[in-house]
């Protein structure tokens, strides 16, 4: 990760200020940073994203894969994580240095996903014990200016709104021997649901109060930070400490709340976003990394 | 070559194009904000980013560092939703690690590294979509990213791939050109001087023909070159507004 050396100076000033409910760039101790969210970037994966919050980039593509289900879920179709650290985000990550952040990041979301209602994976089923749909997320860190799984997870779930997977059928003879049939057209497609998938609202604490979507002067005057997956209904789903201080219980439940604030919040504007774009269809003018 | 006709007896190729004519190229210098110098390019469905950091002082061993010149360090790493079939891995596998050694040795070519002695220069290029010519793209990706660094070249270092099929020569491969197996080279070229930074060729060609690929890809080469400087005139032109010059 790119990283800021501050003087004590430096700190006391981020620190006194977030007291006062004033952050570096003027926002208050809830507001995000402006997200930049475009989809189908990428043409040859079944669905991508590209997320710009302040200096995070982010890049998601999604490949749809045929496999087979997985012994203890016979009739369910499975997500992989894997994220890749590249050193074009900061040259520490250069050859193997950005695989334990990487692994971090990947477990985090492998966990967020680990419950029934994030995402409908019977769907991604097609034939039970034999075929089934597999989700390869595949993230791409292009550049770290904090708060990087917050719009990991913003990401992801744009990707995977995106992700248009192939509708197969089927066909079995009179032998009972199985047969799977693609579709013809290339626009006769599933879309899975996102509406459950949920979303990481991260808070540093810093001094006595705490922060979201924290840059990366601020994370280096955090010493705790609590990672909160909510969904769109504010329901959590995964929590998890990071970092190296310590909280008390109190201050937990108090982010937590705030989290599920922000989480209702973040996810709605999502939401419009998203549908806006897809709206627009393919007369969208694609920007990309050009704009 | 069976099934797929390459070229076509009007001089088509399959995606529409002349025999020497290049895939549309868009291209932007400075995308990020924290590294020195940073460029995204788009060459067809090719889309490469490239990002320098330095001259800076070595990092790691102390014991690479070279008394008389910088080291120029490239790695190259393919997304792993770049390609059709997925990849396993972005990067340490072996076609990346020569295509790391190949970039390296095309910006020692191009970098004046006697400039800057003891120190590093870090060169990261990642593909986001492949669609052929990959090594073309990356190198004309990186070449805007050290010209965004200000890091002093002799030169644009342009790159363009060539093929060879039913004796004519085909500029600027895409993925289904290059699959097909024929004939295929890659050239870096520094325009100005019309040096090679790099030739490279995979595959049995006659010598006799050897000319009429080597041509069509310096005359491709040059011709990204005009549309580099193009971008570099842009950008520099933008940030002169933005100064208030």
């Amino acid at each position: 990760m790119a990283f800021v050396a501050l003087s004590e100076a430096e700190k006391v000033y981020i620190v006194h200020g977030v007291q006062e409910d004033l952050r570096m760039d003027g926002r208050g101790c809830e507001d995000y940073r402006c997200v930049e969210v475009e989809t189908d970037v990428v043409s040859n994966t079944s669905g991508s994203a590209r997320v710009k919050l302040g200096h995070t980039d982010i890049l998601v593509g999604v490949k749809a894969e045929m496999g087979t289900p997985k012994l203890e879920k016979p009739n369910e179709g499975y997500l992989e994580f894997f994220v890749d650290c590249s050193a074009n985000a900061a040259p520490e990550f250069e050859g193997r240095g950005g695989d334990d952040l990487g692994t971090e990041i990947a477990n985090t979301l492998y966990r967020i996903f680990n419950n029934k209602s994030s995402v409908d994976l019977k769907s991604l089923c097609i034939n039970p014990r034999e075929h089934c749909w597999i989700l390869y997320v595949d993230v791409l860190l292009l550049e770290c200016g904090g708060n990087l799984f917050d719009a990991i997870s913003i990401a992801v779930k744009a990707a995977l709104f995106n992700t248009r997977i192939p509708r197969v059928r089927v066909l079995e003879d009179e032998e009972g021997l199985k047969d799977i049939e693609l579709s013809d057209d290339p626009y006769d497609c599933i879309q899975l649901s996102v509406e459950n998938v949920p979303c990481i609202v991260t808070l540093c604490k810093i001094g006595y109060r705490h922060v979201v979507d924290a840059t990366l002067q601020e994370e280096a005057c955090s010493l705790a930070s609590l990672l909160v997956s909510v969904t769109s209904k504010g329901v959590v789903t995964c929590m998890r400490k990071a970092g190296k201080g310590s909280l008390d219980p109190e201050s937990i439940f108090e982010m937590m709340e705030t989290s599920k604030r922000v989480g209702k919040v973040l996810h709605t504007s999502l939401q419009s976003v998203l549908h806006k774009e897809e709206s627009l269809g393919p007369k969208r003018q694609k920007v990309g990394f050009l704009g | 070559m069976a099934g797929l006709e390459l070229l076509s007896d009007q001089g088509y190729r399959v995606d529409g194009r002349r025999a020497g004519e290049l895939r549309k190229i868009q291209a932007r210098m400075g995308v990020f904000a924290q590294a020195d110098g940073s460029a995204y390019i788009e060459q067809g469905n090719t889309k490469a980013l490239a990002v320098v950091y330095g001259p800076h002082e070595i990092r790691g061993s102390r014991a690479r560092a070279l008394p008389d010149r910088a080291l120029v360090n490239c790695q190259y790493s393919s997304a792993t939703f770049s390609t059709g079939e997925r990849k396993r891995r972005p990067h340490g596998d072996r076609k990346s690690c020569e295509m790391g050694l190949q970039l390296r040795q095309t910006f020692e070519a191009a970098v004046l590294t006697q400039l800057h002695p003891r120190s590093q220069i870090d060169i990261y290029v990642q593909v986001l979509q492949a669609d052929g010519g990959t090594y073309a793209a990356c190198v004309n990706a990186a070449t805007l990213a050290v010209l965004d660094a200000g890091i002093p070249m002799r030169d644009f270092v342009c790159a363009c791939s060539a093929g060879f099929v039913d004796g004519t020569a085909l500029a600027d491969l895409s993925h289904v050109e290059e699959a097909a197996g024929g004939p295929q080279l890659a050239l870096a070229l520094l325009p100005s001087s019309g040096q090679i930074a790099l030739l490279e060729m995979d595959a049995r060609l006659h010598e006799d023909h050897l000319e009429q690929v080597l041509e069509a890809a310096a005359h491709a080469a040059r011709d990204v070159h005009t549309l580099l400087d193009r971008v570099v005139r842009q950008h520099v032109q933008e940030a002169s507004i933005l100064l208030g010059d």
